[in-house]
């Protein structure tokens, strides 16, 4: 059990890591792509079986879908990205140490904090009672998430497309 | 240390590998990508507590986590278009040369 959790870790952890790590762009959002399904592995391990489906549609079908496409229209020439400049490598010199020290204080605070013992199984939960919940409790919120979706797909559209006709107005 | 404590340092090491890239890098898809990675760390968190955590009632963390999910990707979709119109405009991704938004 917990073999397979340090499994699932070192595979999500390793693959996000090389992902900020690597120069390559494809190879970062591929490896990011990993990294999703490794949350997704470890929702399976947790027993939130929907979640974890719902993870793999969303992240690994849907968002690397969209990140692939941005990387491949924004990509320009690869010199540029070779350059490390003074100054890029300040500024990841201090995020690395804010990371890091903002890594051993969560841990240090999570290590020294007691919890009571987790109940023996897992909460049973079946897809019928999450429909049932999502409509029953949080109707509201469900609605206003499709909202929140629906505007977010119309302003993505909008803001992508309009651009473009401002350009061809400004080049005579 | 119980598998609670385990999950937890999990996640916590997700969010500080995704906010170091956030900081770090000066592709803006990276720094999308790492602030995407935050959040599937926090989403870790709903799981892990609703897994081992006291109270195991009803379906919570699960209904917490899809919603995080939907917001995310939205956020996402939004981000996304948002680097590829400043690309069009400035031919251009990196943070440091994208320094002025307005003309």
């Amino acid at each position: 059990m917990t073999f397979a959790l340090i499994l699932i870790a070192v595979l999500m952890l390793g693959s996000a890591a090389a992902a900020m790590l690597l120069r390559n762009l494809i190879h970062s959002a591929l490896l990011l792509i990993l990294s999703w399904a490794g949350v997704a592995m470890f929702y399976l391990w947790a027993g939130a079986e929907f979640v974890a489906f719902a993870q793999i549609l969303v992240y690994v079908g849907a968002i690397s879908m969209v990140v692939l496409f941005a990387v491949l229209l924004t990509r320009q020439n690869q010199v540029a990205d070779m350059l490390i400049e003074p100054a890029t490598r300040l500024r990841a010199i201090s995020a690395f140490t804010v990371g890091a020290c903002l890594a051993a204080v969560m841990a240090s605070a999570i290590l020294s904090s007691h919890f009571r013992p987790p109940a023996a199984a897992a909460p049973a939960t079946d897809v019928k009672q999450i429909g049932l919940d999502l409509m029953q409790h949080h109707g509201a919120a469900l609605l206003i998430v499709g909202v929140i979706l629906t505007v977010a797909l119309l302003g993505a559209t909008v803001l992508a497309a309009t651009e473009a006709k401002r350009n061809r107005e400004d080049t005579p | 240390m119980t598998p609670l404590h385990l999950c937890l340092l999990i996640s916590t090491g997700l969010f500080c590998i995704g906010l170091t890239g956030a900081l770090a890098r000066s592709n803006t898809i990276l720094v999308l990508l790492g602030i995407e990675l935050m959040l599937n760390a926090a989403n870790l968190n709903f799981i892990a507590f609703w897994r081992f955590g006291p109270a195991t009632s009803q379906a919570n963390g699960m209904i917490f986590v899809l919603f995080a999910i939907a917001i995310a990707a939205a956020e996402a979709a939004v981000g996304l278009a948002l680097i590829i119109a400043v690309y069009r405009h400035q031919k251009n991704i990196r943070l440091q040369e994208t320094s002025h938004l307005k003309g």
